[in-house]
């Protein structure tokens, strides 16, 4: 078994409320996160495969392949987007970096025709970052 | 569902790996110029990872703002700009990045509690790093 990682980047906007707290809940559990006319960051994405490599061709998956699944599925639809109010997911929930990097395991899964996923890693700043692996 | 949460963190310390159970001798071969008299420092880079529910009100592991109290607190307070030889945590054992990966792991278990802490990962220098999980 051997484990890919290919890495990309995309930038997009959020906030985080939550419509069933208060005002001052929000406030106070999400901070400055809070303010409504929203933020942004430049996001890191790492997506790790793991699979057996094919004696004939040395790969554990095709990049080029990988790298088209990963644009058309999360770049697309991410990049230069504001998350809570252009990306379906976060329409009814909040795009916090944990929520970013269940949302982009959803989108991959059952993507690769030959490799399996991994882990998703998201980093939202250089010094914060969430790892999913699919976990119930 | 369950997510693993890591932030970074950095302190500056000073040690020298030196043990009073090896003779001089022993010392200079088993550290090196790590076990040079005066010491010398390392900007340590920390990140800490937690693990747990992503909560669906919040959509957070834990609040990151009590994760960050704690770690200021409890560790970068402690040892940042401090000799970790002269503090009482290695008044028994050498100040490795082995031995302070599993101090501070030690501390956060007892002083972090909103989230299972699933791992410390200590940069000594850009070219090693060590990894403690309990």
């Amino acid at each position: 078994m051997v484990y890919l990682t290919r890495k990309c980047e995309f930038s997009a906007s959020h906030y985080y409320h939550n419509p069933e707290f208060t005002a001052e809940e929000n406030q106070r559990i999400f901070g400055k996160c809070a303010n409504l006319n929203g933020h942004g960051h430049n996001y890191t994405l790492e997506v790790t495969v793991k699979g057996e490599v094919n004696p004939k061709t040395g790969f554990v998956v095709d990049l080029k392949e990988l790298k088209e699944i990963l644009n058309r599925e999360v770049i697309e639809a991410l990049d230069h987007r504001h998350l809570n109010k252009e990306v379906p997911e976060f329409f009814q929930q909040i795009p916090t970096t944990e929520n970013l990097a269940i949302a982009i395991w959803n989108r991959l899964q059952g993507k690769l025709r030959v490799a399996q996923l991994h882990r998703v890693r998201v980093y939202e700043l250089p010094d914060l970052f969430v790892d999913f692996y699919g976990e119930p | 569902m369950k997510a693993h949460l890591t932030r970074r963190y950095i302190f500056s310390a000073s040690h020298r790996l030196h043990s009073d159970e090896l003779s001089e001798a022993e010392n200079l071969a088993t550290y090196g110029k790590c076990n040079n008299p005066y010491g010398h420092g390392h900007n340590y880079a920390l990140e800490v990872t937690v693990s747990g529910q992503v909560n669906p009100q919040t959509g957070m592991v834990c609040d990151l703002v009590q994760l960050d109290d704690a770690v200021q607190r409890e560790v970068l307070e402690r040892f940042d700009h401090e000799n970790l030889n002269v503090r009482q945590e290695f008044a028994a054992a050498v100040p490795t990045t082995e031995n302070l990966s599993e101090v501070i792991f030690n501390i956060l278990k007892q002083s972090f509690t909103a989230a299972h802490l699933e791992r410390v990962r200590l940069e000594e220098t850009m070219m090693n790093s060590f990894e403690y999980s309990g």
